[in-house]
């Protein structure tokens, strides 16, 4: 079964959990008991239509606030699709989360109140998911029961929504606008009456269409070892196994591989998952490598193809989202964790801080605090293996970790 | 043609989730409770370390009101893949006056389980903890991390949680903290059970339709046992049931079903109106029930 990942992206009042708990009551995902509590509780507080919100904001405070603060998962599936949406908070203060929930997903669904049109949140939500490099973004103007179903109001920010695209950074990103109304369900699984000047498909139809490999980050292949599977046992008394993760593309028996750092070179002999021995190992899949040389490797090197070489390098430079209330400075040390891979870092220098609403830089930054956005250049006191961001999403990318407090602190993209 | 048996995406993630925690933690530990998300764990982990065994032991927190036909399950499972099986019990939390018993129409041992389980982890000073809670179970659990770090009292800090960005999983704590770690958090009750069917393991009989002495109350089917405090006019019936979940005898309710092989079972949840968690009798006690039972480090 095909598992889609969906950030979704809106600012408070949109009605980002309306919309996702219209997509779980049409699809029929919302069960019996479910359907109940939301009934229950929207007849309670004096409402005239069903409250789909109720379905997702999880925690007490939301429920008591209205809002929601942290990322929320929710699943649902049709006979096509199994899909995963991390539902994540719209407030300015909550950049972190948007971008924590972006870098698990291939799509992203930006709402836009048809009312009120391209805001400057609306800038922020395009920023993040072109700086995270989703493929694929669904703009939904949404409300547009709000707004008579107007094809005017409806055009008029597809056309403001279009003067952005132009400022962004990954260009091949595909972007289709969707008008919609959650609360009423229209286009949202089901095509609306009300709208008969919209051609298109509605969102429902319009995941469900999405070809998988189109919306993946494909690159090429890199295999971290995560950990070296030695069972002692008298069966498998040699057995030397390299267990991760392949990332980007795929491997085969009989490959001739490079180990990083020691650049040492061997063959692939088998590949396992499980039990059973495969030909190749697929893009993200959790495989056992042997190696017909023995070679020391171990926990954070790396294993890719001769002639496929990644950066290897004590330093880089980055787009840093900061996600911690202490400031980051120059100076500062941290743990980079690259993959599966930690080392050592420490701040060489704060290039500029990036609006991110697209409104420009700022260079006499010195320090960066909770969700700023910053080019950022750090030393590292061993050399790790990289690929760019834009051209591997997974091997040019990292988090970071305070020293202290061993909390993610912030997230980076390799540039 | 390329074989691809081995490309289901969660399956994957799991058992990148279980190598992670091999390779971060210094003593980590499963925890069994007999229900078909653990057994699901087992066979995850098995595939995530083979050929070697699975590197840490298994720990069951018994709340001493388990169906019989899940401790002979787990006794069997442990002694066939040769693991290490640990058990703590609440009834002796109980006898050192460490938890008080709850008493009336609706009590049981449940919550009591959490003051057993933190002694337990103090005790061989587990730093991670691998449960098989899945996001889509319910409202609280769809904000859980993969790593969820807990202080030095297992309390959980849902406003306070460390971000998980792409794959990567932060497993750096202080002494006395330890991770809860959720493998197969993005999976859904439909996908455990389809993995079940596919991988053809075997589960405790409880889960598929048999004869049972039970009783109604509030619209639910409950076991009847010595466990399970009923009134004099709550009559026993005999009926075909089935379980979904499975907890202990106090907390768990039934399904009427005919469903009485695997692949009854799988149409069965995927025609489903109801719920996993609606045959929860623990979460029925308040909208906010699971949230509170978990900040106080209920698993």
């Amino acid at each position: 079964m095909e598992v889609l990942k969906i950030a979704t992206a809106g600012s408070v009042d949109d009605g980002k959990s309306t919309l996702i708990g219209r997509l779980l009551y049409d699809t029929k995902s919302l069960t019996t008991d479910k359907l109940e509590a939301i009934e229950k509780t929207s007849k309670q507080k004096g409402y005239d239509y069903l409250d789909f919100s109720l379905a997702t904001d999880g925690l007490v405070a939301e429920r008591e606030q209205g809002i929601t603060i942290d990322v929320a998962h929710i699943y649902f599936s049709t006979a096509k699709k199994s899909y995963i949406i991390a539902d994540t908070p719209g407030h300015v203060e909550y950049t972190r989360n948007m971008v924590t929930g972006a870098s698990t997903s291939q799509t992203a669904i930006i709402l836009i109140d048809a009312r009120k049109g391209v805001i400057e949140q609306t800038n922020r939500h395009f920023f993040i998911n072109n700086l995270l490099r989703i493929k694929e973004v669904i703009v939904a103007v949404n409300k547009m029961d709000l707004v008579d179903f107007s094809e005017e109001k409806y055009n008029a920010i597809k056309e403001d929504f279009e003067t952005l695209m132009g400022k962004r950074d990954y260009q091949d990103q595909r972007i289709t606008f969707i008008p919609v109304s959650a609360l009423k369900g229209d286009n949202v699984v089901n095509k609306s009456e009300n709208t008969p000047w919209y051609k298109g498909e509605t969102l429902l139809e319009h995941l469900e269409a999405l070809d998988m490999a189109a919306v993946s980050n494909v690159g090429t292949p890199r295999f971290p070892v995560q950990y070296v599977v030695r069972p002692k046992t008298e069966e498998f008394h040699d057995f030397r196994g390299f267990a991760g993760k392949v990332y980007g593309g795929e491997l085969s028996v009989g490959d001739e591989v490079v180990a990083l750092p020691s650049q040492t070179k061997s063959r692939i002999k088998d590949i396992y998952f499980y039990d059973k021995k495969y030909q190749t190992a697929s893009r993200r899949s959790s495989v056992t490598i042997t190696l017909e040389d023995e070679i020391n490797v171990s926990r954070g090197d790396m294993l890719v193809k001769v002639g496929d070489l990644p950066t290897i390098e004590k330093e880089f430079t980055a787009t840093i989202s900061w996600m911690d209330s202490q400031q980051l400075t120059a100076g500062s040390k941290y743990v980079v964790q690259h993959g599966v891979n930690k080392v050592l870092a420490k701040v060489e220098k704060i290039h500029h801080k990036i609006h991110p609403d697209y409104s420009g830089i700022d260079e006499s930054a010195s320090a960066l605090g909770m969700n700023d956005i910053a080019q950022v250049t750090f030393k590292l006191n061993k050399p790790i293996f990289y690929d760019k961001f834009k051209n591997h999403r997974t091997n040019g990318s990292f988090i970071l970790l305070d020293t202290q407090s061993n909390n993610t602190v912030g997230a980076g993209f390799i540039s | 043609m390329k074989d691809t048996s081995h490309i289901n995406p969660l399956e994957n993630e799991a058992i990148y989730i279980f190598r992670e925690v091999a390779a971060q933690f210094e003593k980590p530990v499963l925890l069994f409770s007999g229900g078909k998300d653990s057994i699901t764990l087992v066979r995850l982990a098995q595939k995530a370390f083979w050929p070697a065994k699975i590197p840490f032991p298994l720990m069951h927190i018994d709340t001493g009101h388990n169906f019989p036909e899940t401790i002979e399950f787990r006794d069997r499972l442990v002694k066939e893949l040769g693991l290490e099986l640990i058990v703590r019990n609440v009834q002796d939390s109980i006898d050192a006056g460490k938890v008080k018993e709850e008493s009336g129409k609706y009590s049981s041992r449940n919550s009591l389980q959490t003051t057993t389980l933190l002694d337990a982890i103090e005790e061989f000073k587990f730093d991670a903890c691998i449960g098989g809670a899945r996001r889509d179970e319910e409202k609280a659990r769809a904000k859980e991390r993969i790593f969820s770090v807990r202080d030095d009292f297992g309390q959980w800090d849902e406003r306070n949680q460390r971000p998980e960005l792409f794959d990567m999983l932060n497993g750096q704590i202080e002494l006395g903290q330890n991770v809860r770690v959720f493998p197969i958090s993005n999976w859904t009750e439909l996908d455990v059970w389809s993995y079940i069917e596919k991988e053809e393991i075997e589960i405790p009989s409880i889960y598929f339709a048999h004869k049972r002495k039970v009783f109604l109350r509030d619209g639910l089917i409950w076991s009847h046992s010595d466990y399970v405090f009923q009134e004099d006019d709550e009559e026993v019936l005999e009926k075909m049931v089935r379980f979904r979940t499975v907890g202990d005898m106090s907390c768990t309710a039934a399904v009427f079903s005919e469903a009485a092989d695997i692949a009854s079972v799988v149409q069965e949840i995927r025609d489903s109106t109801i719920s996993e968690r609606g045959a929860r009798i623990d979460d029925k006690r308040s909208e906010a029930a699971m949230e509170k039972r978990k900040q106080q480090g209920y698993f």
